[in-house]
């Protein structure tokens, strides 16, 4: 059923991208596939860094993060088009006007993390973390259904506005968008980054660190959690918009967004659930493997199946996991009687 | 030792499967309930709230109760017992229906099947989950917590798509195939000895095929539950209880845990494989999609609401699950007969559901009307959300901690403790 809905949101990578049919060449095809690669790494290390975010202040994952995305792409196709927020008194620029919507957005976005948050998280302080992991379950199961009945009733556009232009370097054709993805992530990660060094920050790192230390120090645990949801939120978002217009620039919101989560899980097992340079490198290296199995095995279709890439970030997430049970960058966990 | 039901004079009192007589009398009164639910007796009739289960279409939704029950037996021995949290096991019904099709389906122009009886197809079924069960636990047993639960979540999608691969077993993508009937046959007559599907007679009754394959699954679960509870009392339960409440400590203690684990994921997927054939052989005709994640959230839902690591919390769990779709869809439709009409009591009810048009509320009666308000399928998906975060806020034991609550107040009555 997923898979469906995958199929017809187009998030199903065509094997042979309109380019790279034109008699390019063999390297100017590889440094276009390695862009898409890269521009769909950016969408998973984007979700992959809300999980470690989620991860590293409240010790669970959050399943329910897909389910957001789509919720914030739906939001954002509301403020740009519908309600037109901080469009209809800017006026004239159109990036302008998609960037501030896109803020306005994911203000919104932030403000539901902070209420779910409050509403079904705060209270299960204490509860076995399994406990915390599967409400994120049920809460997926509510956000979902109404995110697709939202955006199943008609074609939520997001008025992408450089849509499916690009430019050429040497033979090699990149999307603006996958610029786009790519900005956005560094931006992320940027200020992940330093936030980490604000005062907030710290405390966030303490928390993860212990969290009953953190509290003895006076830290307010609670704050930490919030903020982590919120900036989860808002990360979904960004997100939920470089999925709709990956990876050809098309920008509609479609139900797949859904399993962006899902397949983005790989990403963050490689990384390690609680690192954040981890989902980076995670992310990129998943997407990167997805589009140039899909591009490079795409002969073998046949023997493979039909949308195998998709299941190649699983695979490799499985070979790591035989090798380093908690990711590349993540931290072992000490176990004590 | 009338009156003092927390008394064992003796180890093997102690570790019976029904201490106490009240049990005893529950037990044996739910199981004749149960066998007498399809028919219209009397005595069925007299109870309240019970008979429609077993009356009209209501019986397929019952018998896939029980079903689900079966599997959900298996995922309470993984999670609930062994504490390994696992999303895949919608995966191991999969494997567990398409191994069965593979013994006992009719073979196509494009399908293989050996048509295979079913003392072979459905036992077969359970021990090639089990297999695979076993073929993955090295990489499960030594993830723990969390990374077990995201790396079984894998599991699904990869099953999803090897069973797209192979459609000489699963039949094309998004329609699947033709699953064999539950049918007994001594070897491949024409005639089956037993048929579980038809109308037909039954000693002295005439009685329905849906009634037929209820009382065959319902005796298929009264066997697992058997089977669980014996196996919780047992050395490998007792192992694996000590493994979920701190496995370095039961390691110190000499339980291998590796072994153990072992055992754990190879009985449950058992249970989902059995589960996952008798499901689909049940329903006739399954796309390889519907082995998906959703059926693996459902499963945990149905332990946590029903109670975790308790076989009669599991049971009504999943009686809960099952149905709560179809009581939704009832309450729907009466919402909309009430909402007719001009009174008081009609527009009270036109607040929450919408008959259509531009009508405003909460629920459409309309299935297929996407967008707000929502049909009711959609509604029984965000009802079950909210019901899994409201057990898991205020009642962690789920319905099992109810019962409990319920039984401690009545067993000091009328004193508060």
């Amino acid at each position: 059923m997923i898979e469906a809905t995958l199929v017809q949101a187009g998030i199903f990578i065509s094997q042979t991208p309109p380019d790279a049919a034109s008699g390019a060449s063999a390297l100017d095809r590889f440094v276009t596939y390695v862009a898409r690669g890269l521009a769909q790494g950016s969408i998973y290390a984007l979700i992959a860094l809300g999980f470690v975010l989620v991860f590293k202040a409240t010790q669970t994952v959050n399943f329910a993060q897909g389910a957001i995305a789509l919720i914030g792409a739906y939001l954002v196709s509301l403020v740009l088009i519908d309600w037109e927020v901080p469009g209809r008194w800017l006026g004239g620029n159109r990036y302008v006007v998609w960037f501030s919507a896109i803020i306005t957005a994911a203000i919104i976005a932030a403000l539901l993390g902070l209420l779910i948050e409050r509403l079904v998280i705060r209270p299960m302080i204490g509860e076995p973390l399994f406990s915390i992991a599967v409400i994120t379950l049920g809460l997926e199961a509510i956000l979902r259904t109404i995110g697709f009945d939202a955006v199943s009733i008609n074609n939520r556009n997001l008025g992408i506005p450089w849509g499916a232009t690009g430019f050429e370097i040497g033979g090699a054709f990149i999307y603006w968008t996958w610029v786009f993805c790519l900005a956005a992530v560094a931006f992320a990660f940027a200020g992940v980054y330093l936030f980490f060094r604000t005062r907030t920050g710290i405390a966030m790192r303490a928390v993860a660190f212990d969290q009953e230390a953190a509290m003895a120090q006076g830290i307010n645990v609670g704050r930490v959690f919030a903020i982590a949801w919120g900036a989860s939120a808002a990360l979904a978002l960004l997100a939920a918009v470089c999925a709709s217009m990956t990876p050809f620039g098309g920008g509609t919101v479609t139900a797949g967004t859904v399993t962006l989560a899902f397949r983005a899980l790989p990403a963050v097992i490689l990384g390690g659930l609680d690192s954040i340079q981890g989902a980076l490198i995670g992310g990129l290296a998943i997407g990167l493997a997805e589009v140039l199995a899909g591009a490079y095995l795409g002969k073998y279709t046949p023997t493979l199946g039909v949308g195998f890439q998709l299941i190649v970030p699983y695979a490799v997430m499985l070979l790591v996991l035989l090798v380093r049970p908690y990711g590349l960058f993540g931290t072992p966990e000490i176990r004590r009687v | 030792m009338w009156g003092r039901p927390n008394l064992y004079t003796s180890y093997r009192a102690e570790t019976s499967i029904f201490p106490t007589w009240t049990q005893r009398v529950l037990v044996v009164l739910l199981v004749a309930v149960a066998v007498l639910l399809p028919f219209n007796l009397p005595i069925i009739n007299q109870i309240p709230f019970v008979r429609f289960l077993g009356d009209g279409d209501w019986i397929r939704i019952t018998t896939q109760a029980v079903v689900f029950a079966i599997a959900a037996l298996g995922l309470n021995l993984l999670t609930g017992v062994a504490g390994q949290v696992s999303l895949g096991h919608a995966f191991f019904l999969g494997t567990g229906a398409y191994a069965s099709v593979y013994l006992g389906g009719s073979p196509g122009s494009s399908t293989w099947g050996h048509e295979l009886p079913m003392w072979i197809w459905l036992p077969g079924a359970g021990i090639t989950a089990a297999l695979i069960g076993i073929l993955i636990s090295p990489v499960a047993v030594r993830l723990r917590g969390l990374y077990l639960a995201i790396v079984t979540v894998g599991l699904v999608f990869i099953g999803i798509h090897l069973s797209r691969l192979f459609p000489e077993i699963s039949g094309p993508a998004e329609v699947g195939r033709d699953f064999q009937g539950l049918e007994f046959r001594w070897w491949k007559e024409a005639e089956p000895a037993i048929s579980f599907d038809d109308n037909g007679r039954w000693l002295w009754f005439d009685i329905g095929g849906n009634q037929k394959t209820y009382l065959f699954t319902l005796v298929l679960l009264i066997m697992f539950v058997l089977i669980a509870k014996n196996l919780v009392r047992s050395r490998t339960g007792r192992a694996l209880q000590a493994i979920r409440d701190r496995d370095v400590a039961a390691e110190v203690m000499g339980v291998p845990e590796f072994k153990y684990k072992l055992i754990a994921f190879a009985i449950s997927s058992f249970f989902a494989g059995i589960a996952g054939a008798l499901f689909a052989s049940f329903v006739g005709r399954l796309p390889p999609e519907s082995w998906d994640l959703v059926l693996s959230v459902e499963f945990i839902a149905i332990l946590l609401i029903g109670g975790v690591g308790t076989v009669a919390g599991t049971l009504m769990g999943t009686f809960f699950v099952v149905l709560l779709p179809r009581f939704v869809e009832e309450f729907a439709v009466w919402m909309g007969d009430q909402a007719a009409g001009d009174s008081l009591w009609a527009s009270f009810w036109d607040i929450f559901v919408a008959t259509g048009g531009d009508d405003r509320g909460i629920v459409s009666t309309q299935q297929l009307a996407p967008g707000f308000p929502l049909p009711f399928n959609a509604l029984d998906a965000v009802l079950y959300g909210v019901l899994v975060i409201v057990f898991l806020l205020f009642e962690p034991l789920g319905l099992y901690g109810i019962w409990v609550k319920i039984r401690n107040y009545w067993k000091g009555w009328p004193f508060t403790y």
